[in-house]
Parts: C-alpha cells; structure tokens; sequence
C-alpha cells in the first residue's frame, strides 16, 4: 500500500516544458485518474511515477520515501501498458509470472500465485498459450494478470482500454473496478475517456498543456468546475458556452435576455456562461428566457437531444430525459436552470459564490455535497 | 561500466545512487564505445593520416627522400594525364554500373512484389550474387569472357557484335564493359532488396483507393509507386554510385587496368600508385582529390532531394 | 497485382522477365560448376558446351589434397567468423543505443558513421598498412578481423537499430517494472525477439569479410596465413593454365558465402522494410 506525493514536479525535454509545478498527494488505496486531451502530459506523468521518464525537477515520494532517482524495478510498481506489452515468446504463465521470476521467488509461490491470478481473471484454459493465440480482451486480462500477481505497491494504468471494442471496455472497466475494492491498493489510471474517468476514480486530475486544472471528485468536477476548461471537458454532451455581458448579480446574454443569477453575486466579471445540455428545459414557444427553433432531434429512447437554433446565439444543445415530442423545425422556448449556470471571467476562471475561503480552484479535498438528483446518472452513461 | 556492475549484485538494497537522470545520460554510450573506438581507431585516425601523407613526399622505393612537401602531390596530379583518363573511365564506369543495376534492380524488386508460384526459391536464387566473394565474380566473369574456355565470346561473334570471338577485355574500345558486366551482375540484388522493401511499406489501401478512383496501371506506377520510392531511390542511388566509384575489385582482378589504362579508374589507380610504386604520398594525394569530388556528388544529391522529395 | 492476372500477355512477359532474370543471375556460376567437373582434356575441345561429354571429381580432390586450399579456407573460415561475431555483438550494442536513447551527439555520431560509408577505403590502406605494420601485426588474421570489424560497423549498426526499432519500446519497459534490469531486459525479452535481426547482420558481416581483398592482400603475404580471396590469386597465377581446377576452389570458396546468404536474404528485406524506410 502506498502514499503517493508529488511536489513541485517539472519535467522538460531540452527547452521544452511538457509538465509544470505538479502538486499531488494520492492517497493509500485511493483509484486516481489522470484525464485530458492527448498532449496533456498525462502519460508522460504516469511514466515519470513508473520511473521510465527521469524527472526533472521537484520531488516524489512513495510513503515519505524520495523516489527520483530509484530505478523502476525498486519501486515495486506495477503498470499495465496500453499495448499491453506481453513478452511474445512466452506464454501466458510465463507472461504473469515473469516478475518473480525476475526476483527469483521459490518457484512452487510462482506457480501458485500465476493460477490464482489466472483463475481470478478466467485466463486457466489459456496459460500455455502464446500471445499472438489470444483475443484484444484475453491479452489485456493477461496484461493485469502480470500487475496483480506480484501484489505491488501501487497499480499504473496507461490507457489500458483504449484498444478494446466497446462493449469489451465496459466489461473491463467493471473487472477493473472489481479488482480495486478487492485489492484495495492505490491506482494511478490514465485516459482520455471522461466516462472511464467518472466510473472508476475516486478522484480526477484534469491535465491541459503541462498544468493541473482541477483535482477533485466526479461530482465536483462536474458540479463546480474550476474553469472553462474542466467544465467543457467533462460531462457528455458538452457543457453550452454562450458570450455574456457581466452585471450586478445576473448577465446579459448576447441577444439582449438577462439572467439574474442570485446564486453568484460575483458576476461583474463574467465574458462567458456556462449551461449543460440537462440544464436546459424545453417549454412552450413564447415561455421561457429564449426563443428558438429545432434543428436536429436525436431520439434516443431514454433521453432525446435537441440541437437548436437561437437567433443572435448560435447553436444549443439540449438534452432531457424520455422521449420528448419535438420535431426538427419546430419553435420551441428555453428555460435555463439559473441555479446550474457557471459563469467564467476573460481567463476562462469559473467565477463562484463569494463564501469568504477563496475556493476558485479547490484541491479537492472539500466534503462531497449530497443531492436530491443525481446527475451522476446522466454522466454515467456511455455516449456510445 | 563499473557503477552499472555494483548497482546489479546488490538489488534491492537501499543505496545512494547517482541520479536517474546521469544514467539515462551516460548509458547510450556504454553500447556505443566499442564501436566508436573501433571506427575512431581504424577509421578515423588512419584517415586523417591519409589526408596528412598527401602533402608528403612517402616513397618506400625511395626512403630517403621523404618529408613535407605542401601541394606538391596535388600539383602533380593536375599534370598527371593518366589521373584525368582513369577520372573519365571512372565516370563511365560508374555511369554505365549505376544506370543498369538501378532499372534491373527496379524491374527486379516489382516483380518479387507481386505473387508468382516458387516465389521464394526464386528470390533466394536470384539474389544469390550479391553472396559471391567479388575476387569470385570477378574471377568467373573474366573466364566467361575468355574465349577458350567461355562461351560469351563465341556467342557475340554469332549474334554479329564482334567480327570473331576474341577477348574484349584484351580491346582498349571495349574492355570496360567486361568489368561493367560482372559489376551489373553483382549489384542487381542491393538495389532490388532495398527498393523491394521500400516497396513493401508502401500501404496497399493506396494502391485499393486509386484503382477506385479509376487509375490505370501505369498510373498507380507514376503516381503512387514512384513517389513513395523516390527517398529511397535517392539514398540508395547516392550511397551506390560513391560505393562503385570507389570499388576497384573486380577491376583490379579483371584487367588490372589494362590494357592501356583503357580500364583505370581513381580507384585503382590509387591502389596501383600505393601498392606497385609504392608511392604512398601520391597515392593519398588522388584519394583525397576523389574523396573531395565524392563529398560534392553528395552533397548536390542530398540538395537536389530536399527540392524534389515532398514526402 | 490484379494486372498480371487479367492480361494474358503480360502473365507470359512476366514470367519470361522472371526466367530471364533467373538465367542472368545463375548462368556464370552453372558456368564456374560445369567446367570445375570437366575432364581436363574436353575442357578446350568443349569449351563452350552447354554441358560436357564425360564428369570428374578429380579437379576437387587436387584443390582439396593436393594444393593449401583447406590453410586458406580455414583461415577465411576463422576471419569471417571472428569478424561475423565481433561486429554482431558491437552493431547490436550501437544500434540498441540509438534506438533506443536520445542523447547529445546522437546526429553526429551517425553522420559519422554515414560518412565512414563514403570515403575511399583506398584512402586508409596505406596508413592502416603502417600501423599495423609498426604493431608488428603484418601476417596475423587477428588484425585482420579488427580491421574488418570496424569496416562493417557502421552498416551493421543500422541494420540492427532498424531490427530493434520494429520492437516495441514498451516491452523492456514492461520487463523493467517487472524487476529487470535495462540489461536484463535486453537478455531476457529483447535479445530473443532480435534473434532473426541478429542473424541477418550475422550472415551480412560473414558474407563481406569472407569475399574482401584489397585489405587480404595488403596486410598478409605468408602463405599459411592467407585467406581465400589472396589465397585463389595465388592459384591463379600460379596454375594459371588450371581451369578446371581454379573453378573447383571456386565453387568451393562459393558454399559458405551462398549457404549464410540464402538463410539471412529474407530477414534483409525485412529489416530495411521495418526501419530504414522511416528515415
């Protein structure tokens, strides 16, 4: 079990900066995810905690124990690579055993311990098969198969599913959720997938261009996000962004509509605001703040999105649960859920309610608050 | 050496170690040092020893009269009538090689690309004189040529190209092209392989997408083969013709020059001044002044790429 | 391609392209072999028949028996293998380093190697025949293997990076966080997967050692310590009424060459096709 602390970590190639003042504390047992577009630096990240990127300025620890310079067979760290990396002239017991192997471990443990692993995982039939001989979903087993037998410190993902069909990697995200309560061991998971991200981690680091956005919870991520960024990266469909005039506790959106938002009195900065697709109601033409016309309808069974077209604003996409009668053309009226609107200054920072302790971009560590709705279950499902 | 040894008998020991960082710094050039001493010593050294006997006076017939002589050896070199004849003849003969070993090998590499029965045989077979020591080749062609023993000779008279079977390479006009021959015979294989592996990568959804779009054969040859070979068609023509120019084999063993000088190239006129004269000075004097004709090729090869090559 | 298929004509131009290239390429060594099992008395009556009246062996027992044939292929024998196995395992060492490292120097150290490719070996003949000379070295197969080794460096070296480079990076990383050591990582995951690239660089190296001259004839003059290729001049001028003969030591001189290269063509198109086409 392991601690994980990074402090003040850099990482340059020459005179480039890929990662910039990293701060991050995991802790023991805790399912981190490290998400953003690629580029972002994530895996380069993950690379530098494995030990398979120096790092080049700044300090990580494994439970108070400085860990820059210990190469990466003393870490004793365990990674699942997104090729899988299975030695291709071995088998599959070979394959899972390899590291004790390594570590000269009495040969009758290894045997022991490669079946257990084989039957946890379903792979018993096919451990004197090469890896060329396996499926996309059987390699990948055999991939965490090598990262469990050994029961390391720490678990590393580097986008473990991004190779799997689809139905496949919502099986494998469940099998890795499973093998997380059951080991309870810290994991460090990269991807750029939001929905893995929201299903699997206690808590997310969102990365753009070398720089932390936010670390927090799902909820948090989605309910209060730091900034323009975050809140357009998370959640699916994407968060609505629309140019708005600040004014004294409310904006004026382009086209002239004012919304009064007395839940954020800080509103005279803002240039943008934000609304999610479910935080849109439909109501009749001539209701509502906005007019506008559908223009395309996906029905989807169990919710419907409706892409429309507002003069002066553009497009905005709506999303409501069940299946709501509107046709492509017709008029419709907007309603926005003021309570639910993020308002962002010039920088793209979310602008919040004025509580005295400045929690613009908050570390994460705030108590989940608890919701009559959940909207966990919009995020939760997959866009597929 | 020594730390990487000391840090692998004592695993997992808590130990003060120099910073990942140094060793990811310092650990290419562990593989790399044998081969870098090896190339600096017999290499590197010898050739710039070779430039500096250039501008000395070294002649093992003549001990006792060495020491520097500035550009005397170049001086006499642009005097030299036999160093501009064997310039010509290695144009020639590197023109004439490099030309016909390019279109065989090209033909050669299309057709091992597409499927034929025995197709393996074939290639194994038909590469096979690439694998003969060149003393060899350049031995079986000179007997090939012999008009007592080889049947080339007897066969030309036949088809009308000589007058009576005789020996060409015994001909001033035409004993060139006995060397050229075997030196034809010898390189097809190099450039087939490398152009058939270029070919190789080359995605087959390309050539899928322009049949599609209506593109005839030839078309698929112009627009798709040819582009995506051209980088390799460049390197390779470029690293080939500098290899021939240099390669005196089969020359050497051939016809030694003769008859007449008719088949001297710098080359071997390098090796002839170093090794029957044993005027060594001279003979770095032409290496160094073939060296320098050698690097200009290259270098307007490698401009001209940059221009012409988009991908 | 579908063309061959659909064109009768050109299914037949194809395969008379295939037959034409084939008699090109083996005709002057059926030529070496026939008159090598030629009795000497039809080889100047027959000379230029397609295939004798009357077979020998005798002209390979002489070669075999009677002349230093065996000295001078046992000496080849022990250079091109000494020289195969020495650039193999330095080639692979280099060529690991750059593919496997970013490091200052990496451009200039190959544009050296590029231009090692490039000069004229000529030019290093007579400095080389010096040095080794002044080391007292002349006549000794072991300078020769120096000195061929580090001639085929440097085409070595890129023929095994490009192997190397078709290995997944990941691998070794994996076999590190497994526990391994870089080093062994490259003995226990790396090193079997380059076994094909290994042996190919291994039968290129054989090949060029096994047939280089001008370096043979400069560097060793006794007799005993002759290599092939010196060794058959000798021959040739020595006996240089023997045909029959001469050709006999040169099918014999042929085998290993033919047999290393008919084993490793496959894995050289391979190699260049995985790598150097990249660059």
């Amino acid at each position: 079990m392991a601690r994980i602390e990074l402090r003040d970590v850099v990482k340059r190639y020459g005179a480039v900066e890929v990662l910039r003042d990293i701060n991050l504390d995991i802790q023991d047992g805790e399912f981190i995810v490290l998400v953003g577009p690629s580029g972002c630096g994530k895996s380069t990240l993950l690379r530098m905690i494995a030990g398979l990127e120096p790092i080049t300025e700044g300090d990580f620890t494994i439970d108070g124990v400085r860990m820059n310079d210990v190469r990466p067979r003393d870490r004793d760290i365990a990674m699942v690579f997104q090729s899988y990396a299975l030695y291709p002239h071995m088998d599959v017991a070979r394959n899972m055993g390899f590291s004790m192997e390594i570590r000269k471990d009495p040969v009758q443990d290894r045997i022991d311990r490669v079946r257990g692993a084989a039957d946890t995982l379903g792979l018993s039939a096919l451990t004197k098969r090469l890896p060329k001989a396996l499926s996309g979903g059987q390699r990948q087993r055999v991939a965490m198969g090598r990262a469990i037998i050994r029961d390391p410190r720490a678990f590393l993902f580097d986008e473990p599913l991004s190779n799997l069909d689809a139905a496949l990697r919502v099986e494998m995200r469940l099998e890795i959720a499973r093998l997380h309560q059951k080991l309870g061991a810290t994991m460090v998971y990269v991807t750029h997938d939001q929905v893995e991200a929201l299903t699997l981690a206690d808590r997310i680091v969102v990365l753009n261009g070398g720089d932390i956005q936010q670390v927090g919870s799902p909820l948090e991520l989605y309910e209060r996000p730091a900034n323009k960024f975050v809140a357009q990266f998370i959640g699916s469909p994407t968060m609505n962004v629309l140019p708005v005039t600040g004014g004294d506790h409310g904006v004026t959106v382009a086209n002239g509509v004012t919304l009064a938002l007395p839940h954020l009195p800080d509103t005279l900065q803002a240039t943008e605001l934000g609304i999610r697709p479910e935080h849109l109601d439909v109501v009749p033409a001539g209701a509502g703040e906005i007019a506008g016309v559908a223009d395309v309808v996906e029905h989807l069974g169990s919710d419907t999105n409706i892409y429309a077209n507002i003069e002066g604003l553009g497009s905005l996409m709506i999303r409501k649960h069940g299946n709501i009668p509107i046709r492509s053309g017709d008029r419709l009226g907007l309603r926005f859920q003021t309570e639910n609107a993020h308002i962002f200054a010039a920088d793209g920072t979310a602008l919040r309610r004025a509580t005295g302790s400045a929690d613009k971009a908050e570390s994460g560590h705030a108590p989940t608050r608890s919701l009559d709705s959940d909207p966990l279950a919009v995020l939760l499902e997959d866009p597929q | 050496m020594t730390t990487r040894v000391q840090n692998t008998v004592m695993p997992g020991e808590p130990r003060a170690r120099r910073s990942l960082y140094w060793q990811y710094m310092i650990e290419p050039f562990l593989y790399l040092s044998p081969a870098i001493f090896l190339i600096g010593t017999v290499m590197l050294i010898p050739l710039i020893i070779g430039i500096s006997y250039s501008f000395q006076a070294i002649e093992l017939l003549n001990p006792f009269d060495t020491g520097w002589v500035g550009f005397e050896n170049y001086l006499k070199l642009w005097s030299d009538r036999k160093f501009w004849i064997a310039l010509e003849n290695t144009f020639w003969w590197t023109f004439w090689s490099i030309s016909f070993q390019f279109f065989l090998g090209l033909g050669l590499a299309l057709l091992l690309n597409t499927q034929f029965f025995g197709k393996r045989l074939f290639q194994a077979l038909v590469f096979l004189p690439w694998a003969v020591p060149t003393f060899l080749s350049a031995l079986t062609w000179a007997w090939l040529f012999n008009p007592v023993i080889g049947p080339l000779p007897h066969w030309m008279a036949s088809l009308g190209l000589l007058s009576e079977p005789y020996n060409i390479m015994g001909d001033p006009s035409l004993a060139m092209w006995g060397p050229i021959v075997a030196n034809i015979w010898f390189g097809v294989p190099f450039f087939a392989i490398t152009l058939l592996a270029a070919l190789q990568s080359i995605p087959g959804e390309l050539y899928e997408a322009a049949e599609i779009d209506g593109a005839t054969p030839w078309q698929c040859f112009t627009k798709i083969t040819l582009p995506f070979l051209a980088p390799m068609i460049a390197i390779t023509v470029m690293l080939r013709t500098i290899w021939i120019a240099n390669f005196a084999d089969l020359i050497y063993v051939m016809t030694g020059g003769g008859p007449a000088n008719s088949t001297q190239i710098v080359s071997s006129y390098i090796f002839t001044t170093a090794f029957r004269k044993l005027d060594f000075g001279y003979a770095s004097a032409i290496a160094v002044a073939l060296l320098g004709l050698l690097l200009i090729y290259a270098i307007i090869l490698l401009w001209l790429r940059k221009k012409l090559v988009k991908i | 391609m579908a063309v061959a298929r659909s064109h009768p004509a050109l299914t037949v131009g194809k395969y008379a392209a295939l037959l034409g290239y084939l008699t090109f390429a083996l005709f002057p060594l059926y030529w070496l072999f026939k008159i090598a099992i030629t009795p000497d008395q039809l080889i100047f009556t027959e000379g230029t028949n397609l295939w004798p009246s009357a077979l020998t062996i005798d002209n390979f027992r002489t070669v075999l028996f009677q002349t230093d044939f065996l000295a001078y292929f046992g000496n080849s024998l022990f250079v091109s293998l000494g020289t195969a196995a020495v650039t193999t395992v330095i080639a692979a060492g280099a060529g690991y380093a750059f593919s496997r490292f970013d490091f200052g120097g990496k451009r200039l150290i190959i544009a050296v190697m590029l231009v090692t490719q490039m000069f004229p070996l000529l030019m290093i003949i007579a400095p080389i025949y010096k040095i080794v000379a002044s080391l007292g070295m002349l006549n000794s197969l072991t300078s020769l293997i120096v000195v061929y080794t580090a001639f085929n460096i440097p085409f070595a070296t890129f023929l095994m990076q490009s192997f190397f480079d078709g290995i997944p990076k990941d691998l070794e990383e994996a076999a590190m966080m497994d526990g391994c050591s870089r080093f062994q990582a490259l003995r226990k995951v790396i090193f079997p997967l380059t076994l094909p690239g290994l042996g190919a660089t291994l039968g290129f190296v054989f090949t060029a050692a096994w047939s280089e001259l001008l370096f043979a004839l400069m560097l060793i003059s006794k007799n005993e310590a002759m290599t092939f290729p010196v060794g058959l001049l000798t021959f040739v001028s020595k006996f240089s009424v023997d045909w029959g003969q001469m050709m006999a030591a040169g099918v014999l001189a042929l085998i290993p060459s033919c047999l290393f290269f008919i084993f490793i063509q496959r894995y050289l198109v391979q190699g260049l096709t995985s790598g150097a086409v990249k660059g």
